[in-house]
């Protein structure tokens, strides 16, 4: 049994080192984002170019890994969701600054850094999902508090970076106090834990559960394409999107980005990547694939996406949301968000 | 034993330091190293957070965490040892297979369980869509039950997956118990019943201690699960601290003191039992011959031994079926999949089999040299378990690419050849990673196997002429050759599940099962992560029989 086990260790040993063929050219991603979202945008590339991609997915810990490996690290590309994560990337300096003009000509300048130390590549929404059969049109995110919402509502973690934006968003328009309170009343208005994905949110409104449930935009796209299977589509089928906006504000839309490593060893690659990742067929293949929000203005949404109706970017900048972050954080824990009581 | 030949024996291995003590000690070290790391981080910057985490995140989920271990170690505790005592005092018609089946749960990661039964409970799922249709009621808006997102559901949850861990060391211990003494407690009069509680159940204390400290470390462990069912326990708010607020300082100050609570929680345990001796005599015991059920009560004893494998195993395991054939037309394997099979088994093999040579390093020195120092180094080899993946994670990433990175320069430098991050990129460093976690089940097993055979052995042994290697590999080696392969196969199950730990410090382009399985789940491609969820469980089967063979070949 151990010999066999050993042999077996050895051969994939082997193997791991032979995976990595003798590619010409290549481009190594760290993501905290999952890969297979966007591996049929980084196939099209090698395609195209030549140029091998190798990626590995590090959920938590990219900065850590990558700051640990400092000047030996293979890393290129850094990848991650959530504004306010791509600019820990820049703040824990292991980002280097990139000028192109094809991404400058492509990504709008609210949208990257302007000394090239980061770049958006595609948005999504905060939005609302509500049950088919329910009465409602509209909805802002102060609304979400309202009390005839009482036990109906479901939402994932309050620390989830996707809620934690949206908190430090209210916090950034209303200031703390009144941010507290309307963040005690969504607490109220609980349905079921603050537990699991977005997705449960849809699944929840089908399952009787709750009537409304906050969630990403492009998730709807994913269950009703049925890309997740029959059940999800189901799922999907239970529910409308509402784009809801603050009030006499616009709707919160967060990024997904990438930066250059600081001590990349294929630059060049890199940065053709980066600008292949901002390209009109890529930015395509991103809202066709994953539903997202395209940043580059030559490609359009998906039809799917399309019938939420127009989204209309809050003015607020990102980086005015930004300071707010940890306290929204923080903010979570002192009400006990993530505990559920009602 | 004569005084004198321990005496000498004594002064023997006073005089000089074998080579068995040091290289536990070098096992210690490397163990110690990123727990090491970790308390560094804790005491490098504490600032103002500290007194947040203090009032709002550790009460609360200090408190979660003791209630759904303390849930949890009475389900797995009940659950474990009532079936080892059923299938060990009773013979009953299909005792043979729920003898290993109750095994079974173990292939299963904490995290699969809690998404199956969130799925088959849902109010859109099978089971109450059947009492709908029995009830009459069309749609869930109409007629559901409550939610099993609660601290409840979690308890349940985690008892029923975990009890194997309680089930095996119990187990074990009764049917080593012999027969002797049971039959000395039922000449005085204690009736079979009574016999499990008056002799059976506390000479198995310390057996029953090691399974169930096994199966709360896995709680402790658990970040998935957790997620599902919307409990904050000490290891979420690890994560919160981390990666929410980007402050890896309060994340560790928070796994430390979660360190401090585990061995507490140890020590108290060895402290209640330290007036206690447990020696089994050197001849080899008769087995307790199990009494013959009949008819209804032979049902009864069936229905009780496989109602934990239904809920622990069959359960999840149809759910994973159901879900794999439903959503995929049968087309094979993909290669990444087969790819990402190939790595597990590979890695979780290596990984255990440097948890055996180090496990028996450790728990031989104690033997050779028993005393503060080799005591230590087995405490302390110990610790890997008793801290979350992830942040064991951390504590190894960082002294492994300061290594990498050293040698890279040195390397550059001196031949003007990179080697790259050698560990890291080797996947050396995951086995590093599971080997300093897992550590504490070889440990502990290996411990408990040697600690059975009487030390007149080795003197027996030492007496006729053997050297201390002779002793070794003629006696020591087949007489504990059942608890090195028990703990083997543990560890490999275990390796095997590993999820955070292995998405940190995985090369690039590698995937494991469980990473993969990981992966799609995020992406919310289930059709793929049903497949590698079922090869997880599939491939940690394996193991599993060959874990039930053991413990009924160490019978025979």
């Amino acid at each position: 049994m151990l010999k066999i086990a050993k042999t077996l260790g050895l051969v994939s040993l082997l193997a791991m080192g032979a995976a990595v063929p003798a590619f010409a050219e290549e481009v190594n991603i760290y993501t905290t984002r999952e890969p297979g979202l966007i591996q049929p945008i980084l196939d099209a590339f090698t395609a195209e170019t030549g140029v091998k991609v190798n990626t590995v997915f590090l959920e938590n810990g990219l900065i850590e890994r990558v700051q640990a490996e400092g000047g030996s690290s293979p890393a290129d590309i850094l990848m991650t969701v959530d504004f306010g994560a791509l600019i820990d990337l820049v703040n824990a300096g292991i980002t280097q600054p990139v000028k192109s003009e094809a991404l400058e000509a492509n990504i709008p300048a609210a949208l990257r850094d302007a000394d090239g130390n980061w770049f958006a590549l595609s948005g999504r929404a905060r939005v609302v999902y509500a049950a088919k059969e329910l009465e409602l049109d509209s909805i802002t995110y102060e609304q979400l508090s309202d009390e005839k919402w009482r036990g109906k509502l479901c939402i994932r973690s309050g620390q989830h970076p996707y809620n934690t934006a949206l908190i430090a968003a209210y916090m950034a328009k209303h200031g703390e106090e009144a941010t507290r309170t309307w963040l005690e009343g969504v607490k109220a208005n609980q349905a079921r834990a603050a537990a699991g994905g977005d997705r449960d949110g849809a699944r929840d409104i089908a399952a009787g559960i709750c009537d409304i449930a906050v969630a990403n935009s492009y998730y709807f796209g994913l269950m009703a394409s049925g890309k997740g299977g029959e059940e999800q589509k189901a799922w999907a089928d239970a529910i409308k999107v509402i784009v809801p906006t603050f009030e006499g504000g616009g709707t919160l839309v967060n990024v997904s980005g990438a930066a250059v490593a600081a001590h990349a060893p294929n630059k060049d690659e890199a940065v053709k990547l980066l600008e292949y990742l901002a390209s009109e067929p890529a930015q395509k293949l991103y809202a066709e694939a994953n539903f997202e929000f395209p940043v580059n203005a030559k490609a359009e949404v998906h039809p799917i996406i399309a019938t939420m109706g127009t989204v209309t970017p809050d003015s607020m900048a990102l980086s005015d949301v930004l300071p707010f972050r940890k306290r929204a954080s923080e903010l979570v824990d002192e009400i006990s968000f993530d505990t559920f009581s009602n | 034993m004569s005084a004198i030949a321990a005496g000498r024996l004594k002064a023997q291995s006073a005089s000089r330091i074998s080579p068995w003590a040091v290289t536990a000690f070098a096992v210690a070290a490397l163990v110690l190293l990123p727990v090491a790391t970790i308390a560094l981080i804790a005491v490098a910057d504490t600032g103002t957070l500290w007194n947040h985490v203090l009032v709002h995140v550790l009460p609360q989920s200090t408190w979660n965490t003791l209630v759904l271990m303390a849930g949890t170690g009475i389900v797995a505790v009940a659950v474990g040892t009532g079936a080892a005592w059923l299938v060990s005092a009773y013979d009953f018609r299909g005792r043979g297979v729920v003898e290993w089946a109750l095994l079974l749960p173990l292939a299963v990661p904490t995290y699969i369980m809690a998404y199956a039964y969130l799925d088959i409970l849902s109010p859109l799922g099978p089971i109450q869509g059947a009492i709908r249709w029995v009830l009459g009621f069309q749609s869930p808006r109409q007629f559901r039950l409550p939610d099993i997102r609660s601290m409840w559901a979690a308890v349940l949850i985690f008892g029923f997956v975990l009890y194997p861990y309680v089930y095996l060391t119990a187990r074990a211990m009764f049917l080593t118990q012999s027969a002797n003494l049971l039959e000395a407690a039922r000449t005085l009069g204690v009736g079979r019943g009574k016999l499990f509680w008056r002799v059976a159940l506390p000479l198995a204390r310390p057996a029953i201690a090691v399974g169930t400290a096994l199966a709360l470390m896995e709680v402790l462990n658990d970040v998935g699960a957790a997620q599902f069912l919307g409990i904050r326990t000490l290891t979420a708010s690890v994560y919160t601290t981390w990666v929410v607020r980007a402050d890896l300082a309060g994340a560790a100050q928070i796994a430390v003191s979660m360190l401090v609570f585990v061995m507490a929680l140890v020590l108290l345990e060895r402290l209640a039992r330290r007036n206690q001796r447990y020696a089994a005599s050197a001849q080899r015991p008769r087995p307790m011959p199990p009494q013959r059920l009949r008819s209804w009560k032979s049902l009864v004893a069936l229905g009780l031994g496989v109602l934990p494998v239904v809920i622990g195993f069959v359960g999840p395991a149809l759910y994973l079926i159901v879900a794999a054939v439903k959503r995929m037309d049968f087309a094979g394997l993909s290669t990444p999949l087969l790819r990402a099979a190939l790595n597990t088994v590979s890695v979780s093999a290596l990984a255990t089999l440097a948890v055996l040579m180090a496990g028996f390093a450790v728990a031989y020195a104690a033997r050779l040299q028993p005393g503060r120092a080799t005591g230590l180094a087995a405490r302390v080899a110990t610790l890997g378990y008793a801290v979350p993946g992830t942040v064991l994670a951390i504590g190894i990433l960082i002294p492994v690419a300061w290594f990498d990175r050293s040698l890279d320069g040195v390397m550059r430098a001196s031949f003007g050849w990179s080697t790259g991050l050698l560990l890291l990129g080797s996947g050396a460093a995951l086995v590093y990673a599971y080997a300093a976690r897992f550590l504490a089940i070889s440990v502990g097993g290996i411990e408990a196997g040697l600690s059975r055979l009487p030390l007149s052995y080795d003197h027996a042994s030492r007496t006729l002429g053997q050297s201390a290697g002779g002793t070794l590999v003629r006696v020591h080696l087949p007489l504990t050759h059942t608890a090195l392969t028990a703990a083997g196969l543990l560890v490999f199950v275990d390796c095997m599940k590993e999820l955070p730990a292995t998405l940190l410090l995985r090369p690039l382009n590698f995937e494991s099962l469980s990473t993969l399985l990981y992966g799609e789940a995020v992406r919310g491609t289930y059709e793929d992560a049903a497949i590698a969820a079922l090869l997880i469980v599939a491939i940690g089967i394996l193991p599993v029989i060959l874990l039930a063979r053991t413990g009924r070949l160490s019978r025979d």
